[in-house]
């Protein structure tokens, strides 16, 4: 019998390690149509016949964040055969109030009691039997790290799902919230039946003021006020408002059900270890540099040390295939546009690219240390003031840090932040900050014209890229993403070891992304430069590469950056082929103006003066990102019309800001 | 004894919640997040840039900011 399970739970409850122990590596990660809320699927390793969703972390299924959305519409809609609710043993409290919104959709369900071990160890217990008597669903501990009870879960599930057994007891109202409750599900059982909706959910949710729903119920004007009428009389008897009345009647019932069935010290050994941890961690004094340094470490270890190793063997590796598939098309005599389309288009275009794989993926294996351990919510916590003004919160704080080493992980990392504006905001911002593909553009120019201003060269650069993403974050605040926020009101887990499958299932779902990418987008993208890199406009090859298309586009868009101070074909020329990587504006310079490998400081003399350098440096700074990075930016925003605005918007930046500094600069004197 | 704002407490200060303000989405979080009327908090410490708060209740740690924080009123608990 083919069954779907659906892992429902809250954020830092062991969900995803979980997904990962029941599923392996044979998951696929996607996202749900429209937003960018990310969807993972899977089989399970134990019974390929049964399919495990993962759903987004969430605390409540109030229609509020678009996470909590698109749950509840999962939950309502493609109806799994069973919830499978994943609860932190000891959080229990918290993790309950989910469960008991959960219970009203009136599904199969289960209940996996997460953390046991370290429950235990704190010296607590869970009186299971009472638990299950009480909620009317079974309730199996696991320890989701080692496995341990997961295999009893799987069982239990499958039965319970297998028989469709629905739990018994919905009712966890009492005095006025009872009669409210009962009710309105009175007074709209006929609609809520038609659409095929719980009924018990939908009375609660009406209570609390869920536009969505009375949308989709389609309630006339008559119930509308009577649902207000009750609704009143609820917040008069309680004296209180709804949505309190709610909130309060379902933990009213948890901690009584708790204080029956939960023995456990007010906080559990790993938390007690967590507020010893977070004494120099989060301290006054403490806390940023220690951030600082654990950045640059990660910083040096990915560019320096183990990522660039790992990318120089790959390079060498790239290097030796592409010979050998040269020689062997000689050999053969092929023709010369296959061969060339093959070797310089394909091989080099894809190849260049690939050797960024091992920086990401050593990049992620921090990344997801950090993640897991609980480090990256101290983070967002210490560096939260930070980012507040322009609308974001710290937990935006290291992807765009991530964005001065490269973009593309930067971006893929946003997928971790809890809230979709956020996730956007960051996307959008985070190309701004100088990624080190960069670094070489800059390092040939500031050696022919800046010899004697270096530093200043450098700060000014950076500088400019963070004063133009502030400026950017308050825009869209005020014009894009200008509704409420989702508020910073974030649980701080306790520290935890990660385990290795969960960051090797991490780093290998980030390979197989920017490996997909690659060999779609990427491979793409070479193969049309290569192309108008190659022939004229009659499709004939061409031996001077100022005879090629890509050349006849340079010339004709040229015009446009007179205004910037490089109104000179080949700096434009330069321009289009830096898109595919952004140190290959250098080496389409050194072509162009006939300088061989080396780009000489006279050749760039021809076509720059001090001045108009600086404008296109700062115009190589902001314009819209590697290829690579837009593939990310399309996957990471879920949206082809998304990623084209926001290269328009750089496009327009990067224009603008190139624009102040030639005429400042000559306004100021310079030329 | 007077109410106060969750804001105001002092680090390692008791309280217990009276009501919980803010509106939307920050007021519906509060709620979901276990900061309903009668739950007893405690101040844990200030991010080292003074903002935002840490704060222990339900046997777990939240982070909110003072601003919001602002919107919580509570009975601290008398000195030990």
């Amino acid at each position: 019998m083919k069954l779907t399970f659906a892992l429902v739970g809250n954020q830092n409850c062991g969900k995803s390690t979980l997904f990962n122990y029941l599923t392996g590596s044979n998951q696929h990660v996607g996202n749900f149509p429209g937003v960018t809320v990310q969807k993972k699927e899977g089989t399970l390793l134990m019974d390929k016949d049964i399919t495990v969703v993962d759903l987004p972390g969430i605390y409540s299924l109030s229609p509020y964040t678009s996470e909590e959305i698109v749950t509840r519409d999962l939950l309502l809609r493609n109806s799994p055969d069973i919830i499978v609710n994943v609860l932190d043993a000891t959080n229990i409290e918290r993790s309950l109030y989910l469960s008991l919104q959960l219970i009203e959709l009136n599904t199969p369900m289960i209940i996996a009691l997460n953390m046991m071990d370290e429950l235990q160890a704190s010296g607590g217990s869970i009186d299971i039997k009472t638990l299950e008597k009480k909620l009317t669903i079974p309730v199996v501990p696991i320890t989701a790290n080692s496995g341990a009870g997961v295999e009893e879960l799987v069982r239990r599930a499958k039965e319970t799902a297998e028989n469709h057994r629905l739990p018994e007891r919905l009712d966890f109202c009492s005095g006025p919230a009872h009669v409210a409750i009962h009710s309105i599900a009175h007074l709209i059982e006929p609609k809520v039946r038609q659409k095929g909706l719980p009924l018990r959910f939908s009375a609660t949710k009406l209570i609390e003021g869920d536009d969505l729903l009375s949308k989709e119920l389609e309630l006339t004007e008559n119930e509308k006020d009577i649902i207000g009428h009750l609704t009143t009389e609820l917040e008069t008897a309680l004296d209180t408002d709804k949505e309190a009345a709610l909130a309060d009647m379902r933990y009213t019932y948890i901690e009584e059900l708790c204080s029956q069935t939960v023995h456990k010290p007010d906080e559990s050994l790993a938390q007690q270890r967590s507020v010893k941890m977070d004494r120099y961690l989060t301290s006054k004094y403490f806390a940023i540099p220690i951030f600082l340094l654990t950045m640059f470490t990660v910083f040096w270890l990915t560019f320096d040390v183990i990522g660039a190793a790992l990318s120089d063997w790959l390079e060498t590796g790239i290097t030796a295939v592409t010979e050998a598939a040269d020689a062997g098309l000689t050999a053969a005599g092929v023709s010369a546009p296959i061969h060339s389309l093959i070797i310089d288009g394909v091989f080099t275009g894809v190849g260049s690219v690939l050797s960024f794989l091992p920086t990401i993926v050593t990049l992620f294996f921090f990344l997801s240390l950090l993640e897991d351990t609980g480090y990256m919510a101290r983070i967002a916590f210490v560096m939260d003031m930070l980012l507040r003004k322009i609308g974001l919160s710290g937990s935006s704080f290291v992807p765009m840090l991530i964005g001065f080493g490269c973009s593309v992980p930067a971006i893929m990392a946003t997928r971790t932040l809890a809230s979709e504006r956020d996730r956007k905001i960051t996307i959008i911002l985070t190309p701004f900050m100088s990624c080190s593909a960069k670094l070489p553009v800059y390092g040939v120019f500031i050696a022919a014209f800046f010899a004697e201003n270096r530093a200043q060269v450098m700060m000014f650069l950076y500088l400019t890229g963070i004063c133009i993403a502030i400026l950017s974050g308050l825009l869209l605040k005020a014009f894009v993403f200008n509704g409420q926020p989702v508020p910073f009101v974030m649980e701080l887990p306790a520290y935890r070891l990660p385990t290795a499958r969960n960051i090797g299932l991490h780093m290998w779902s980030k390979a197989k992304d920017f490996l997909y990418r690659a060999f779609t987008i990427i491979f793409l993208a070479s193969i049309v430069i290569w192309l108008l890199q190659s022939f004229d406009t009659r499709f004939y090859m061409v031996d001077n590469p100022a005879e090629s298309m890509l050349a006849q586009i340079g010339s004709f868009i040229a015009p446009l950056f007179a205004p910037l101070g490089f109104g000179d074909w080949r700096a434009a020329t330069a321009l289009i082929t830096g898109i595919t990587a952004k140190e290959v504006v250098i080496s389409t310079l050194s072509v162009l103006t006939g300088s061989g490998d080396e780009l000489a400081g006279s050749a760039l003399h021809s076509i720059y003066s001090p001045l108009t350098a600086l404008s296109f440096l700062t115009f190589t700074l902001l314009y819209p990102p590697c290829v690579a990075a837009l593939a990310a930016i399309r996957r990471e925003m879920n949206s082809a019309l998304a990623t084209l605005a926001i290269m328009a918007y750089e496009i327009c930046v990067a224009w603008l800001a190139a624009f102040a500094v030639y005429h400042i600069g000559m306004l100021l004197g310079f030329n | 004894m007077e109410t106060t704002t969750l804001n105001t407490l002092a680090i390692g200060q008791k309280a217990t919640i009276v009501t919980v303000g803010g509106e939307g989405i920050l007021r519906r979080r509060f709620l979901d997040m276990g900061l309903t009327p009668k739950t007893k908090v405690m101040v844990r410490k200030r991010a080292p840039l003074g903002d935002p708060i840490e704060i222990f209740l339900r046997g777990y740690e939240l982070t909110l900011r003072l601003d919001d924080a602002k919107k919580i009123t509570v009975v601290p608990e008398d000195e030990p």
